[in-house]
């Protein structure tokens, strides 16, 4: 394990501010603050934040439509991130993209992604372009259980295979495509196994354990990035909230959502960071409050921001 | 200029491309060794090698991911469908992805990718290796659309389409991939994108037609030229962006004007082309309505004489010229 005192306080704090905005969205959503649909991982913070602080920082992602962590795990301007999703002309996407689109292709977030399954092939060819101009990056591709079941997935997985490119395909199974549970949506378990089907490892990793998450994508990234071609992980986590705002998650017990939140991984790896003596909680305390403190800075810079112009209408539909 | 087929000019134009950026690469299935299904490939892989010029496994939607992957990344991507039905397997990847980046993200992606349709009928290859799909793709914002007739064209264009920082459906004809022309050599023969021709100059009836039924259209314009009309035909050469203007302005100095396409009547791009014309300026000077001659509304039929039937001939579009001009 090669992870450093300074990474586990940046993946705490990114945690935390994962958490934060979701919680903001979340609040903004409840009083008609925001327009449009929003899909909240909260829950998920050690699967996606854990997963980009093992890469490089000029490594590629593609995004999911819960993709909030993912982006504030690869580090993100909270600004912008929040100003987009307020629709301002500050955000990433000109608030163009929204919620389901946030992309910031020069730092490598090559976007999020509103179909399921809709990042597979953006990422495998992407990783075409690391493999010819010899970039020495990978790409980590971030899809649901449920994205598994398209036929993007095999064509991806496939292609990727016979080319050898430097592809994580990182599953992050929450139980749930949208209401249907994984039980009546594929015949297998673990969604890691496919990966045989390609003749490329496979693991399954708790993805609640921040810790876990980090050493696994680590370690796998640096087989990927030898060159040995992908790899699928498959990183076993629960969303808290709905599929989306119009949710009222009739199709889970209240029973099974506590279970999980008892889980969550933003306390498991205080009590790690605590218990093996790296911080105080009195520390972790404080890397918290910053974490809150941005994202009311991020709501403030978004609401001051003003909106696109109309005239912007018609731009950026080609360069 | 040198004498060389519609495929040679495509083959030329890639190779031209790649030679001069090492960026471009090409993809798609059994373009390799094979030399791709119409041969248009030949030599390419024994010149450029596997890094560049890559097999696929059967897998359109990736191909089509794959490119804008690739071209959101800083390459260049020229892909191959083997027949432009198979797009609609690659739909995703082309109308939510590749057109969508660069607006949705902005205006912060640039999305250059090339993806070769072979499209049309005539090869007896029935419904679903037949179609004429460019419309689907005219519908869609952030995708140019281009449909070369003419080898010269085909080369010009398609040097273009790679250069261009947007990904374009570039529509070739399979049943002219034999057919021979003269084309410029130069590797700076480009064609500009978004700019229609007049492929001959006529003062009684504008016929505008792109694709396979170019060549119909002129064999038609000699026709009736002996019966003393004369037809002025513009190939728009590039659907998405339309030049509007250079097909206004032949209309209005006509004051007729028929649009020629392959594809299905109803809901193809002629219908666009017709409301153009009737929207414009030109509306003033037309002695006639404007009338569209496309495809049967059917699933291509394998029978060779129901598949001669489903598509405009000679003779229909010089009927037609005739109507207009009240003979």
């Amino acid at each position: 394990m090669s992870i450093k005192k300074s990474d586990f306080k940046e993946m705490y704090k990114r945690m935390n501010e994962a958490r934060a905005f979701e919680e903001k969205v979340s609040y903004f959503f409840a009083r008609g603050m925001i327009h449009g649909t929003t899909h909240l991982s909260v829950g998920q913070e050690a699967s996606a934040v854990g997963a980009c602080m093992a890469l490089k920082s000029d490594d590629l992602i593609t995004s999911t439509h819960r993709g909030h962590s993912q982006v504030i795990g690869k580090g993100i301007d909270l600004n912008k991130m929040m100003a987009e999703l307020l629709g301002k002309q500050t955000g990433y996407c000109k608030g163009k993209g929204g919620s389901m689109h946030i992309a910031d292709v020069d730092a490598g977030n090559l976007g999020a992604n509103g179909v399921v399954g809709g990042g597979h092939g953006i990422a495998v060819c992407a990783a075409i372009t690391q493999k010819l101009k010899k970039t020495g990056k990978i790409v980590l591709c971030f899809f649901g259980d449920g994205a598994a079941n398209e036929g993007s997935f095999h064509e991806a997985l496939n292609l990727a295979s016979v080319w050898k490119l430097p592809v994580i395909f990182y599953c992050e199974n929450n139980l749930y495509g949208m209401s249907t549970p994984i039980s009546k949506h594929m015949n297998i378990k673990d969604i890691y196994k496919r990966a045989e089907a390609y003749g490329i490892p496979g693991y399954a990793i708790d993805g609640n354990n921040a810790v876990e998450v980090f050493n696994k994508v680590e370690e796998v990234a640096k087989y990927v990035r030898e060159g040995n071609g992908p790899v699928l992980i498959e990183s076993k986590t629960y969303r808290w909230l709905g599929h989306s705002k119009s949710d009222a998650n009739v199709y889970r017990t209240k029973e099974e959502i506590e279970s999980w939140k008892e889980k969550d991984p933003i306390l498991a790896l205080e009590k790690y960071l605590v218990g093996e003596g790296l911080f105080t909680e009195a520390a972790l305390k404080k890397v918290k409050q910053q974490a809150y403190d941005d994202i009311e800075a991020a709501v403030q810079y978004a609401n001051e921001s003003p909106n696109p112009p109309i005239e912007s209408l018609l731009e950026d539909v080609y360069a | 200029m040198k004498e060389m087929t519609y495929a040679e000019a495509i083959r030329a134009a890639m190779s031209e491309e790649m030679r001069r950026d090492p960026d471009v690469i090409f993809m798609g299935e059994d373009i390799g060794l094979y030399g791709g299904a119409f041969g248009v490939s030949v030599g390419m892989f024994e010149e450029f090698g596997p890094d560049r010029v890559r097999d696929t496994p059967i897998s359109e939607a990736v191909i089509a991911g794959a490119a804008a992957g690739a071209a959101v990344t800083g390459m260049r991507p020229i892909a191959e469908l083997m027949f432009m039905d198979f797009s609609t397997i690659a739909m995703d990847s082309l109308v939510n992805q590749a057109a969508k980046m660069r607006y949705m993200f902005g205006g912060k992606a640039k999305v250059p990718m090339v993806l070769r349709c072979p499209a049309g009928s005539g090869t007896g290859a029935a419904a679903q290796h037949s179609q004429s799909l460019e419309a689907w793709f005219c519908h869609v914002p952030g995708l140019k659309v281009v449909t070369p007739s003419t080898p010269a064209d085909a080369k010009g264009l398609l040097k273009a389409a790679i250069r261009d920082d947007n990904p374009v459906v570039f529509v070739e004809q399979k049943l002219l991939y034999r057919q021979k022309g003269m084309v410029p050599e130069e590797d700076d023969f480009i064609l500009e994108i978004g700019k229609a021709d007049i492929k001959r100059e006529g003062s009684d009836v504008t016929v505008v037609v792109y694709g396979r039924m170019l060549q119909r259209a002129l064999e038609a314009a000699e026709i009736v030229a002996k019966e003393g009309i004369d037809v002025e035909v513009v190939d728009p050469m590039t659907l998405v962006p339309l030049d509007k203007e250079t097909i206004i302005n032949s209309v209005k100095k006509t004051g007729r004007a028929i649009v020629v396409n392959e594809a299905v009547k109803t809901g193809g791009y002629a219908g666009e082309i017709a409301a153009v014309i009737a929207e414009s300026d030109a509306f003033d000077y037309l002695d006639a309505p404007v009338l569209r001659l496309a495809g049967k509304d059917v699933p291509i039929p394998y029978n060779p004489d129901l598949e001669k039937a489903v598509v405009p001939s000679v003779n229909e579009i010089a009927d037609a010229i005739r109507t207009v001009m009240n003979r």
